[in-house]
Order: structure tokens, then C-alpha cells, then sequence
């Protein structure tokens, strides 16, 4: 079975986000940076179907060379060979593109991604990519089975869970409990090293434009009540909060 | 501009978040000097589905089918280019991210999702949208000539009126998409208020000891017609089924009020839940950093506290 998995390098998701330049740009500057901890699923659970069948896992960045160490873990991790494609992630639909253009007629039977990015949230890319492609597309995928090219999986919806059968080739967006993170073992690290990483030049064009970022207002100060008196707090929410 | 809302419908009438969509749908077209069209796939009556004219619809295009993805955006595309749409508004819900994302796709679409504010149309299209699971916002022109958004939930304020819009019933091929998939079982939480769209959420953290310790939570749940939810933690120690719990890698709410019970509020916690409109937060440990995003707090045993929020809340 011949696997694709998508990642994104994003701000650590306890980062504290601030902007520059006149509110424009993300102020990168002391940011940890991660795979995209939804994409870290997808990673983990085609990973752990190479291993149980057989084939490779090829892992995808659409990104420039700042996301390097995070292709390396992904390598490390147990993905085969990877790919870069050497632009800075503009909008939902160019990284779709991107990833269509490399994977179409590379006969891929899963293409996997976590169900969105933690920093744009948007996702919609596997669906955008399932779409280029002309396979069908779920997210978010909780759990994936495949049996020969049989693809059961369950996906989450509104208030519970649906168990769908579908089959290769299909694009899914992950999320847990699909798998557990992996965490790389010193071999993995040192393997990772010598693992083939291609970069390619970018071919799409975004749709959006990011005009500029602000940050929501500040919180006012908390109000706290005596736990004696907790029953107060539903008169204040009635009244003040207008909640109730 | 010509508006197109693709509604969701659950149990036979329009979902509330999507009455949501359609209310900002609206907007935009009388601000643009557009229509406002409601498409719904699913299950419904005329009756239920005239009510989208509630919300400022127009006219409402119906079609009876199963869910299945491939098919909805199938259908979805075909409506798009046949009512020459340049707009198209949904709730975001795992379903429309599925629908729009392939509509997307084959209409070369841009789209902005967690949109939280009427388009700024004065020249251009430019949203304001909510990134960084809440933590920041992003004003984002869409360059394409067809805009797709899908709207955060809660951040649209709807005054519904009692007009009814008229329903057209259509007939889409979707012949080749309906073969992609089958659905072989649904699991749904039943009687409970459903937790993305619910106005109050009671939640839960390892502060509760154990799934056994659950009931005067629930019960302050019931009392105040509350969906129930809970932190990760709970979640992966299976005190609690997994689509109950929010956070960053879980169920984002966005409700009018948000009660955490025994939730320490890590980083990740508050991800799920920082666009809710008030915060209660209750903890025995008065360093949790939880206190820090909340509106009110108590400091206290949550086993002592909750009967008594119960009992005020039935006392009114």
C-alpha cells in the first residue's frame, strides 16, 4: 500500500501568538515549531498500517526550508522518503493544489492529513485534494481500517460517530483517537538522516490574501464568589452576565 | 451578489447553526443588492424548510437525499453555477467542511472559514475570520470571483422574523457519486442537547475523581438544559465519550456560557473554548490558570459547589 501523508509545521499550540510589522506578518521569532498535531495522527496511523501490510509511506510538506526539522521527525518516526514543496503555505486551496499536482499519477491508495492546521483551522485541504483528484474524501476520520482495497472507517459528526465502508484510493482528514503519537526512537532519529527529501518548486496560486491579524481584546478581570455563597452566581448570571 | 446558504437539517428542520448561516447569508446579499438562496439536502417538510424565510431566505432549494459527501458537493456545485452564485455561506460543521472543501475544489473557489463578521464589500471581499483556534483573528480578502465562507457558530446574532420563502424541490444526477461510500451505522448521543450548538455547556475535568462522580454535574446540566462535556484527560481516560470532549484537538464551543468543573484550564483546554460569551470556573485550586480567561469563579470542592448551583437554578 503506497501512502501519502501531509504535514504542517505550525506554532506549538501553547505558543503566545503576536504579530509585526504593522500587524501583517506572525512574529515568528522564539516560536517552537511542530507537526501539525492533527497531521501527527495521520502520520502515526500510516505508519502503523505500513507496518501490519506492507508498503511505504511517503510524507508531504508544502513549505519552506524552516520546516525541515519537522520533515526529519516525520522521517524518524517511520515515513520512507519525503517531499517539499518549496513555498510558504498561502491559503487552503494553493496547498491543496500543490499537493494534487505532486501526488496525481504517483497512484497513491491514501492520501491522509489531519482533519485541519492548528494555526489557519480552515480544513478543507483534503477535501480540496480529494476533489483534484477525483477520489472521495472524509474527515474527521477517527479510525481507519483497510482491508484489501475495503476502507472502513468511523468519522465523527454533529453530537456522535458514523461507520462508513469506502475503498482506494482516498483522501482522509485524521484526528484522534485514529492512532498515538509516535515518538521517534534514536534509530528512527539516526535513519531519518540519510532518508531522501526532495524539494520541488511550487506551481499553484492562492485565492486569499491575509490583509492583517489582530488579537481578540483583552479579558476583563475574573469575579470570584465564595464557595459558601455559590448560589449567588446564578443570580449574577440571570442579572449582570444576562446568560440565563 | 447572489447568496447561496447551504443549510444542514437534522431531525427534519433546519439546524441551528444554519439558521445562523442563513441570517448572515442575508446580510450580505441585501448589502450587496443580492439574492439570498437557501439549498438544503436531506430530509425535511416544505413546511420546516419555508421557516429558512425566517431568517431573511429568499427561496429555498430542496433536495431529498441521503448524506453522502461526494453527492452533496456534487449537488452543492451544480446549484452554485446554475444559480450563478458568487457567495456561498454554510455553519462550520464537520459536514460542510466536507461539502465546501470539494465545491471548492471544483468551482476554483477561495474560502474562508471561522468567519466571524459581515464582509467588508466596499471594495473587494474581505471576512474577518477567527484563527489560531481563537487566540487571534485574520482580516483575508478572497481574490476569486466565487467566495466560499463557512461561519463560526454563536458569533451571528439572529432576530428572526415570520416570513416563509418559497420551495423548490430539484433533481440532481449524482449517479456516480453515490457509490463512494456507505454508511454502515451511526452512533448518536441521544435525549442530550447537542454540544457544538448548545447556549450552555457544563463541563468536567480530572477534578471529578472518576465517571461514578458524575451526577450532581449532570444534574446542574439538566437543570439548566445544558449539553455536557469535558476535558481531555476525562476523554482519554474514557470517564466520558469522546465526542464530549473540547479542546484543541477536540469539540470547539462557542456557547453563551461555559461552566468548568474541576478543569485545571491548560492551553490546550482553552483552545476548545475561549469564544464562549462567559466562563464559570470552579476548582479547589485557587493557582488553576483557568481563573485567568474566566468571568466568574469559585474557589471550592466542586462535589460541595455543584448541588448548589442545582438548587439556585431551580430556585428561580
Amino acid at each position: 500500500m503506497k501512502i501519502l501523508v501531509c504535514i504542517s509545521s505550525v506554532p506549538d499550540t501553547t505558543s503566545r501568538i503576536a504579530f509585526e510589522e504593522g500587524n501583517t506578518r506572525f512574529a515568528k521569532a522564539g516560536i517552537q515549531y511542530i507537526i501539525g498535531p492533527y497531521d501527527d495522527y495521520a502520520l502515526a496511523r500510516a505508519v502503523e498500517l505500513k507496518e501490519a501490510n506492507g508498503g511505504s509511506v511517503t510524507v508531504l510538506n508544502v513549505g519552506k526550508a524552516d520546516a525541515e526539522p519537522q520533515i526529519r521527525k516525520a522521517l524518524a518516526i517511520g515515513a520512507d522518503d519525503a517531499v517539499r514543496i518549496d513555498t510558504e503555505p498561502a491559503d487552503s486551496y494553493s496547498v491543496a493544489a500543490e499537493i494534487a499536482a505532486y501526488a496525481r499519477d504517483k497512484g497513491f491508495d491514501l492520501i491522509l492529513m489531519g482533519r485541519e492546521t492548528t494555526d489557519y483551522n480552515s480544513g478543507v485541504v483534503h477535501g480540496i485534494v480529494g476533489e483534484m483528484l477525483g477520489m472521495p474524501s472524509f474527515s474527521p476520520v477517527m479510525e481507519l481500517n483497510v482491508e484489501g482495497s475495503k476502507v472502513l472507517i468511523a468519522k465523527e459528526i454533529e453530537g456522535g460517530k458514523e461507520k462508513l465502508e469506502t475503498s482506494l484510493p482516498v483522501v482522509l482528514g485524521c484526528q484522534e483517537p485514529i492512532a498515538e503519537w509516535k515518538i521517534p526512537s534514536m534509530r528512527g532519529i539516526m535513519g531519518a538522516r540519510t532518508k531522501p527529501l526532495a524539494v520541488i518548486a511550487p506551481s499553484a496560486e492562492a485565492l486569499t490574501d491575509v490583509r492583517s491579524y489582530e488579537l481578540p481584546p483583552a479579558k476583563g478581570a475574573v469575579k470570584m464568589i465564595p464557595a459558601e455563597d455559590a448560589g449567588s452566581l446564578i443570580k449574577l448570571l440571570q442579572t449582570e452576565a444576562k446568560v440565563l | 451578489m447572489s447568496v447561496l446558504i447551504f443549510a444542514e437539517l437534522a431531525d427534519g428542520s433546519i439546524r441551528k447553526n444554519s439558521q445562523e448561516a442563513i441570517f448572515y447569508g442575508a446580510k450580505v446579499a441585501s448589502q450587496t443588492g443580492g439574492s439570498a438562496t437557501v439549498l438544503a439536502i436531506g430530509e425535511a417538510s416544505e413546511a420546516e424548510l419555508a421557516k429558512a424565510g425566517n431568517f431573511g431566505a429568499t427561496q429555498v432549494l430542496y433536495v431529498k437525499k441521503e448524506e453522502n459527501i461526494m453527492a452533496y458537493a456534487k449537488i452543492l456545485t451544480e446549484v452554485v453555477k446554475s444559480t450563478g452564485s458568487t457567495v456561498v455561506v454554510a455553519a462550520r460543521s464537520a459536514l460542510s467542511d466536507a461539502v465546501l472543501a470539494r465545491a471548492a475544489g471544483a468551482l476554483k473557489a477561495g474560502f474562508a472559514g471561522n468567519v466571524t463578521a459581515l464582509p467588508d464589500t466596499s471594495a473587494g471581499f474581505t471576512v474577518t475570520r477567527s484563527i489560531f483556534s481563537g487566540k487571534a483573528f485574520a482580516q483575508t480578502t478572497i481574490t476569486s470571483d466565487i467566495r466560499l465562507l463557512a461561519i463560526k457558530k454563536n458569533v451571528i446574532d439572529v432576530t428572526a422574523g415570520s416570513d416563509t420563502a418559497p420551495v423548490e424541490t430539484l433533481s440532481i444526477d449524482t449517479s456516480a457519486e453515490d457509490g463512494s461510500a456507505k454508511i454502515l451505522s451511526v452512533e448518536k448521543a441521544t435525549g442530550a442537547v447537542s454540544l457544538p450548538e448548545a447556549d450552555i455547556v457544563v463541563s468536567g475535568g480530572r477534578g471529578m475523581k472518576g465517571p461514578e462522580h458524575w451526577q450532581p454535574l449532570l444534574d446542574l446540566a439538566e437543570a439548566l438544559g445544558a449539553a455536557t462535556a469535558c476535558s481531555k484527560p476525562v476523554s482519554d481516560l474514557d470517564w466520558r465519550p469522546h465526542h464530549e470532549h473540547v479542546g484543541q484537538t477536540g469539540v470547539k464551543v462557542a456557547p453563551n456560557l461555559y461552566i468548568a468543573c474541576g478543569i485545571s484550564g491548560a492551553i490546550q483546554h482553552l483552545a476548545g473554548v475561549n469564544s464562549s460569551k462567559v466562563i464559570v470556573v470552579i476548582n479547589k485550586d485557587p493557582e488553576a490558570p483557568f481563573f485567568k480567561a474566566a468571568d466568574y469563579g469559585i474557589v471550592g470542592d466542586v462535589f460541595e459547589v455543584l448541588p448548589k448551583l442545582t438548587a439556585a437554578v431551580k430556585a428561580l
